[in-house]
C-alpha cells in the first residue's frame, strides 16, 4: 500500500506508525521525521516557508515510492509532506517504510528521502524578523551512494 | 505556451505564470531559453546568474528536449524539501 499526502496541516507521526503495526508479516518498520530546525545564528528563525507544484511533486514523490517497492519488497509506505509557513520544531516531512526485514526497511526510507531531496519539487524559504531568505540547495544531498 | 514559476524564480520573474506564442523557430528548451532572454531583460538575468531546472508537462527534461507537445512548461530553482 502506498499512502502520499501533501498537505498544510500538523500530523502525529506516532498514530500513523501504530497503523503500519497491524501488519501481522512484516514486523520492520523504519520512520524518519524530518523537522523545522533554526541553523542560523545570527537571526532568530520565525517561520519557514514551504512551496511546492502540486502536480509535479505527487508524481515525483509517486515515481520514488514505486521505485523503492520494486528494489526492496515493500509491504507498506507513507509520506506526508507539508507545505505552507511552519514553526521552528514543527515536522516537515515523514516517511514510514515497512518490509519483512529491517536492512530493507532502513535502506528503502533513506532512498526515498534522498531523493526526495534532490528531486521532489518543494521550496524552504525562511523568515526572520529581518529579512527572508530562499534555502539554497545542499550540495551534499547531491552525493547519493545507493 | 504556459509557462510557470516558482519559489525564487517566480519572485525575480515578478509572476507565477506567462503566457507566451513561441515562435516556429524555437524547438527545444534551449531555444526557448535564448527566446526568452531577449524576450526581456528580466528573463536575460534568471538564465544568465541563477541555477534553473526546467520541467515540461512535470517531468524534469533537458536543454536539448523538444517542446512541441508540451502543454506546460515550469521553470524553477534547485529544490530544497525534505
Amino acid at each position: 500500500m502506498i499512502d502520499i499526502r501533501i498537505q498544510s496541516s500538523d500530523f502525529n507521526f506516532e498514530k500513523e506508525i501504530k497503523k503500519f503495526q497491524k501488519n501481522k508479516i512484516d514486523g520492520a518498520v523504519v520512520c524518519f521525521l524530518g523537522s523545522v530546525r533554526d541553523l542560523n545564528s545570527e537571526e532568530e528563525l520565525k517561520k519557514l516557508e514551504i512551496e511546492y507544484y502540486p502536480k509535479m511533486a505527487k508524481k515525483v514523490l509517486n515515481e520514488t515510492v514505486k521505485k523503492a517497492f520494486d528494489k526492496w519488497k515493500l509491504s507498506q509506505c507513507l509520506i506526508i509532506h507539508r507545505f505552507g509557513k511552519l514553526n521552528v520544531n514543527e515536522p516537515i516531512v515523514l516517511i514510514i517504510t515497512q518490509t519483512k526485514h529491517r536492512k530493507d526497511a532502513f535502506r528503502a526510507n533513506e532512498y526515498i528521502i534522498d531523493f526526495l531531496k534532490i528531486n521532489a519539487p518543494f521550496w524552504k524559504k525562511e523568515h526572520t524578523n529581518k529579512d527572508s531568505y530562499w534555502v539554497e540547495q545542499n550540495k551534499k544531498d547531491l552525493d547519493i551512494s545507493i | 505556451m504556459k509557462i510557470i514559476f516558482f519559489a525564487k524564480i517566480r519572485e525575480l520573474i515578478g509572476k507565477e505564470e506567462e503566457n507566451i506564442t513561441l515562435p516556429e523557430n524555437v524547438v527545444t528548451i534551449n531555444d526557448m531559453v535564448s527566446f526568452l532572454k531577449e524576450y526581456n531583460k528580466i528573463y536575460y538575468n534568471v538564465f544568465e546568474n541563477y541555477d534553473f531546472f526546467i520541467a515540461c508537462d512535470e517531468e524534469l527534461v533537458d536543454m536539448d528536449y523538444k517542446i512541441s507537445n508540451t502543454k506546460e512548461i515550469a521553470i524553477f530553482p534547485p529544490v530544497t524539501g525534505g
